[in-house]
């Protein structure tokens, strides 16, 4: 599974089968190291937690994909294994810092989906939710400030629960506000850990809040990997052609535990067996054979590679030194006369 | 022509504005409005660009800040009232204040908290935070009781690479006055001596710092010489300075303006004990504000903060044991 640039211009990624291919390319990477991430942790590999995207990827890759990795942001959120990975992050970046390996971007200081590398405009999350809506506006206002934002579109993920926080409401109505090129994008996947939506919010849709806070609403059906791609891409192009923020929720299903030390059997059976329970990998395998962009074979080719890109992953960050306390240097201050 | 607390703070801002291309300044009302206390005065006019007003929404004005941060900027939050920094409390020591360890990439961020009583002001204008944010690890505190030190700890502030919570008083705002901001600045994490003396020192910051000198004053009248320590920062600590003062006169009170259980005064006893037991000859004390809201009368509220009376009264019953 060679990955190569993606076709894009000053005008940003086109749309073409080529986007089709990468996106699904990208999901099906994630989802290979997710289960394998998922075993390791069974197994007791993986101290901490393990959290996964399972039936998001089609929603989360098609932003990863949409973005120009050379000059966009993206702040990711907890099941993003797949945007991060079609963002452009280096698989041992996540293998490393599930592993605990003191050479990842974390060096052992922060775990699992807590990573990212800020200064390649990929933010590391907090466990706080929301709070990446206005640092990204922060992001984009600098380069606002510094005369650098032309063609630039910032974006970060939510899930349904986010929105209910203090912090989302804020920072979507700062972004609002500052007129930023910026893409708000909401997995509605139904449950919030345990909490279903109607213990969540009342309105009967998240998009319509898009008109309260002055921003554009897209919903898309994000087990529908071509029309989820597709509304995905119209976004960022508006958002990246001056058309201003674009908020973007995605109805799903989370097709796993909260994290993998939860069963997720709260989720009601006619839920999963209903249409908004589809495995959106699946679905997009099936339409990229469809529109002839695939065969079967490449298909089985692509997820043998994956399996390989994984393994190679996970064992060179098995290998790797974990952090060692008399190594530390327990500075949480970059000036180091400051300490005290 | 004298310089008062609340100038010097503007004259920082716009002595960085014009000095530094990578500084802005994001609050609400700091436009054309200039701020609830005038704090930035026309400089949006000077910098239309960099003196953003922004909404009332102190969570996202922080969030935002890092941001821009991390993207190569310089900062400097206003919060209308420290109080209000409640709400920004989770961006500024879970997301600013883990960030270098987490990362490795410091995030040069100044906030400025208007804070501290003052009469009518009330539970929610009045409080002192500096314990908060100095309790976790990856923030500055400074805490500036002069006029020259509100400039140039804002300047040494901005400078840094990590963030700065930076305490202003509102009580000194107009009040404190000097004919000039002194040219040679000690570095930020450096106590001084406000009043040298030596038969008690009285370690503190802030506008307390006012207090316990003029206390210190009247109490020269019976012949005792009370050493004033102001720290200018709560976090880092200057403990040499505070155990070399200790050392001179054995006698320790540690006085601040914020809520008894816990906090500044509470660390410095804690210090104190731990690495000058042996300087002291009495034991160590501590005078704070008392342990309930800040109360709105200014009948109340002057009797809630610790008075030159009351601190007069706790260094006799220091001195005398």
């Amino acid at each position: 599974m060679a990955s190569h640039s993606p076709a894009s211009s000053k005008a940003g990624i086109r749309f073409d089968s080529d986007l089709k291919l990468r996106t699904l390319k990208g999901m099906i990477l994630s989802r290979t190291l997710e289960s394998k991430l998922s075993s390791l942790y069974k197994a007791g590999k993986i101290v901490g937690g393990v959290y996964l995207g399972t039936g998001q990827e089609a929603f989360s890759a098609s932003l990863g994909c949409c973005l120009d990795q050379e000059t966009d942001i993206f702040a990711p959120l907890i099941r993003d294994q797949a945007g991060r990975t079609a963002f452009g992050e280096p698989l041992i970046d996540a293998t490393r810092t599930y592993l605990g390996s003191v050479l990842g971007p974390m060096k052992g200081r922060d775990g699992n989906i807590h990573r990212g590398r800020p200064r390649e405009r990929r933010p590391a999350m907090i466990s706080h939710l929301g709070t990446s809506v206005s640092l990204v506006a922060g992001m984009l206002m600098a380069r606002r400030m510094q005369g650098q934002l032309s063609g630039v579109v910032g974006a970060t993920c939510v899930g349904d629960g986010a929105t209910s926080t203090g912090a989302f409401h804020e920072g979507l109505n700062l972004v609002a506000v500052e007129k930023l090129p910026m893409v708000v994008m909401v997995a509605d996947n139904q449950f919030a850990y345990s909490t279903p939506r109607d213990r969540q919010f009342a309105c009967e849709k998240l998009i319509d809040r898009a008109r309260g806070y002055g921003v554009h609403g897209t919903e898309l059906d994000a087990t529908d990997m071509s029309a989820c791609l597709e509304g995905v891409w119209k976004a960022v192009a508006a958002a990246r052609a001056g058309e201003g923020p674009q908020l973007v929720v995605g109805k799903l299903l989370r097709l796993c535990g909260h994290g993998e030390h939860d069963d997720g059997s709260y989720v009601a059976s006619q839920l999963r067996e209903s249409s908004i329970g589809r495995d959106c990998l699946q679905v997009g395998i099936e339409q990229m054979i469809e529109q002839g962009l695939a065969s079967p074979e490449e298909i089985v080719e692509w997820q043998e590679e994956a399996s390989e890109m994984v393994q190679e992953a996970v064992a060179r960050a098995q290998k790797e030194p974990t952090p060692d306390p008399y190594q530390e240097d327990w500075r949480a201050l970059s000036e180091g006369g400051m300490a005290s | 022509m004298s310089v008062t607390y609340i100038d010097a703070i503007h004259r920082a801002q716009l002595d960085l504005l014009r000095e530094r291309n990578d500084v802005f300044l994001y609050g609400q009302d700091i436009g054309s409005f200039g701020g609830a206390f005038k704090a930035t005065k026309g400089l949006q006019e000077e910098f239309p660009e960099r003196v953003l007003d922004s909404p009332i929404s102190e969570d996202a004005m922080v969030g935002m800040a890092i941001g821009a941060a991390l993207s190569g900027m310089r900062p400097i939050v206003e919060m209308q009232f420290a109080d209000f920094s409640s709400i920004a409390f989770n961006q500024i020591v879970n997301h600013a204040g883990t960030h270098f360890y987490r990362t490795g990439m410091p995030v040069p961020l100044t906030i400025r908290l208007p804070c501290g009583g003052t009469p009518g002001s009330g539970p929610f204008h009045s409080q002192m935070v500096e314990t908060l944010y100095g309790h976790y690890p990856g923030i500055i505190v400074a805490t500036p009781a002069t006029v020259s030190d509100a400039y140039h700890l804002l300047k040494q502030a901005v400078e840094l690479d990590d963030p700065v919570i930076f305490c202003e008083h509102k009580f000194l705002y107009r009040w404190l006055k000097t004919a000039e901001i002194e040219a040679k600045p000690l570095p930020l994490g450096v106590a001084r001596i406000a009043r040298p003396g030596k038969h008690a020192t009285v370690v503190t910051y802030s506008a307390m710092v006012h207090e316990a000198v003029r206390a210190a004053d009247r109490m020269a009248a019976e012949g005792w010489e009370i050493e004033v320590v102001d720290l200018r920062a709560v976090k880092p600590l200057d403990m040499d300075t505070v155990l070399a003062s200790v050392a001179r006169t054995g006698r320790l009170l540690a006085l601040g303006e914020a809520f008894p259980w816990g906090g500044v005064t509470a660390e410095i006893l804690s210090q104190v004990v731990t690495q000058g037991f042996h300087l002291l000859d009495a034991p160590p004390m501590r005078l704070n504000a008392k342990d309930t809201p800040i109360p709105y009368h200014p009948d109340l509220w002057a009797a809630h903060r610790p008075t030159p009376e009351s601190i007069i009264e706790k260094l006799r019953e220091l001195l005398n044991f």
